[in-house]
């Protein structure tokens, strides 16, 4: 009599799926309703007066509450403090290649945001240039980011390096 | 050893769903709240541990972002525990005892109503042959408790005298979720849950954070008039596979209970966190308790997250780990 000999199992398959609501919590709220309203939201450290942006519910660098009255809005103009030219697609970003990702210093902000440049040549693209926010139709705003298009090149001398290298 | 003491303690409310902040809101005010009455500033804490979980947050590295509540500059000391804020105490106590710090900042958070935690408690299972079947923790603990019932180790109406203790025990703590008089006999008659559990036999979700301030020596004493000196502390991991364990009995509580140094006076409170009533039975048996001790004067798991035992010369704490009690810590604290 034979023994059946089965075929090893090396591969199991086990799926992993679980549902999350999440919240996006009273300080991140704030600053996306702001955003709807077209306005950019940013928070005071009560310690020391730096200015966050977005808001956010605590200093991450004294751990203090930041209270809702800290809010402060921010001008849609700043300057580019760091970038970087994209050639390479990724699958969760619909922008045509090549692109340029940004960080920028809004004026009166101590931290930069994110994003993209738009209406610029790339050999035009430089550290300190003086930029503004290319927004959507108004009525097309929704609580994103993705309210500004991209920021464009302000007509403007650049901004001097002492006033971001503390942001590279 | 050197000693080490609990020196101040701060809460959140456990509330079942928490609709506004997001995790990180919820831990911001209960730090903010234990450094303001402890008198200390962050350049006073020299280490700092936390204790919550990935999966109940539903993104990797979640605890990061715990760290804006504390202010992580300059650059802290800092470590985390994929755990209970309990085992985050654990490890700052041995940072102590190792001599690289004095103060420890520990703290555990969780938002657990932002997804369906008996599902995601199936992830501490067996990856391999129990997990695929997604047992949800409370059919689990279901199975557990069906087993002591047939063997006649407890019985439905010893479970619901645990529920009605703990439920009338959390009127005083104003942090509790689940509070107030029931009769034995109203709540029994309760339709099942997951038979043979009620909806009393379980613990209820709870979104909330809480945070501890350990001190060595003198300067717990500097720090605190009364301080809780932990006279023993011990946890002991049983196997993850559920037919290789004893589940009649909590093997794990009572070997950290003989190491903690339980049985060594009269205790006077005993806060237990199991999370279901049969549970808690197994634990306070585990652990040797008789009559001279009030058992969950906050009324433990079963009412909300529990509060550390306040107001009491000699006092143990529990807290537990993994599926049908696989895990399991105490702490013997003096005043
Ligand atoms: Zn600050």
């Amino acid at each position: 009599m034979s023994e059946e000999v089965s075929e090893p199992i090396e591969v199991l398959r086990l799926p992993v799926e679980l549902e999350y609501q999440y919240t996006a919590g009273k300080s991140a709220s704030r600053f996306l309703r702001g955003l709807q309203q077209g306005k950019l939201l940013g928070q005071r450290c009560p310690v020391d007066g730096r200015v966050y942006f977005p808001t956010r519910g605590c200093c991450p660098q004294h751990g203090v509450p930041m209270a809702e009255e800290g809010s402060i809005e921010l001008p849609d103009v700043g300057t580019l403090v760091t970038y970087s030219i994209v050639r390479v697609p990724s699958a969760n970003i619909p922008l045509e290649l090549p692109y340029v990702t940004i960080q920028v210093l809004l004026d009166g902000a101590d931290t930069v945001m994110m994003h993209v440049l738009g209406e610029c040549e790339l050999e035009d693209v430089h550290m300190g240039m003086r930029l503004e926010a290319k927004w959507k139709p108004e009525e097309e705003w929704e609580t994103s980011v993705g309210n500004i298009l991209y920021f464009v090149p302000l007509d403007e001398p650049d901004a001097p390096y002492e006033s971001y290298k503390e942001h590279i | 050893m050197r000693d080490v003491a609990v020196v101040a303690f701060s809460q959140s409310p456990s509330v079942r769903r928490e609709t506004d902040c997001n995790e990180v809101e919820i831990l911001i005010p209960v730090i903010h709240e234990l450094r303001t009455n402890a008198g200390i500033t962050n350049e006073d804490v020299d280490f700092v541990c936390s204790g919550s979980s990935d999966y109940l947050a539903g993104q990797s590295f979640a605890f990061v972002s715990g760290l804006d509540a504390v202010g992580a500059w300059p650059p802290v000391c800092e470590s985390h525990v994929e755990m209970d804020g309990a085992w985050a105490l654990y490890e700052a106590w041995v940072k102590i005892q190792m001599g690289y710090a004095e103060l420890a900042l520990v703290y555990g958070f969780g938002k657990p109503s932002m997804g369906d935690l008996p599902l995601t408690m199936a992830l501490q299972l067996d990856p391999y042959s129990v997990m695929p079947l997604w047992p949800d923790a409370v059919s689990i603990a279901a199975l557990q408790a069906r087993l002591l019932l047939d063997d006649g180790v407890v019985s439905e109406r010893d479970m619901a005298e645990v529920a009605v203790r703990d439920r009338a025990n959390a009127k005083q703590n104003p942090y509790a979720q689940v509070k107030g008089d029931f009769s034995v006999d109203q709540i029994l008659a309760d339709p099942y849950l997951v038979s043979p559990l009620r909806k009393h036999d379980c613990s209820p979700i709870s979104d909330g954070a809480s945070a501890i301030l350990l001190a060595a020596g003198d300067r717990a004493k500097d720090l605190c008039k009364r301080p809780a000196w932990i006279r023993g502390i011990e946890h002991i991991c049983e196997p993850q596979d559920l037919g290789v364990r004893d589940l009649k009995r909590s093997r794990s509580t009572e070997i950290a209970a003989e190491k903690a140094g339980v049985r060594a006076g009269k205790i006077d409170v005993a806060e237990l966190s199991a999370p279901f009533t049969h549970q808690e039975i197994l634990v306070e048996r585990a652990l040797g308790l008789g009559s001279e001790t009030s058992i969950n004067p906050s009324g433990g798991a079963l009412a909300g997250n529990p509060i550390m035992a306040v107001s009491a010369d000699r006092a143990v704490a529990h807290a537990t780990s993994g599926p049908c009690l696989q895990q399991n810590l105490i702490c013997v604290l003096e005043g």
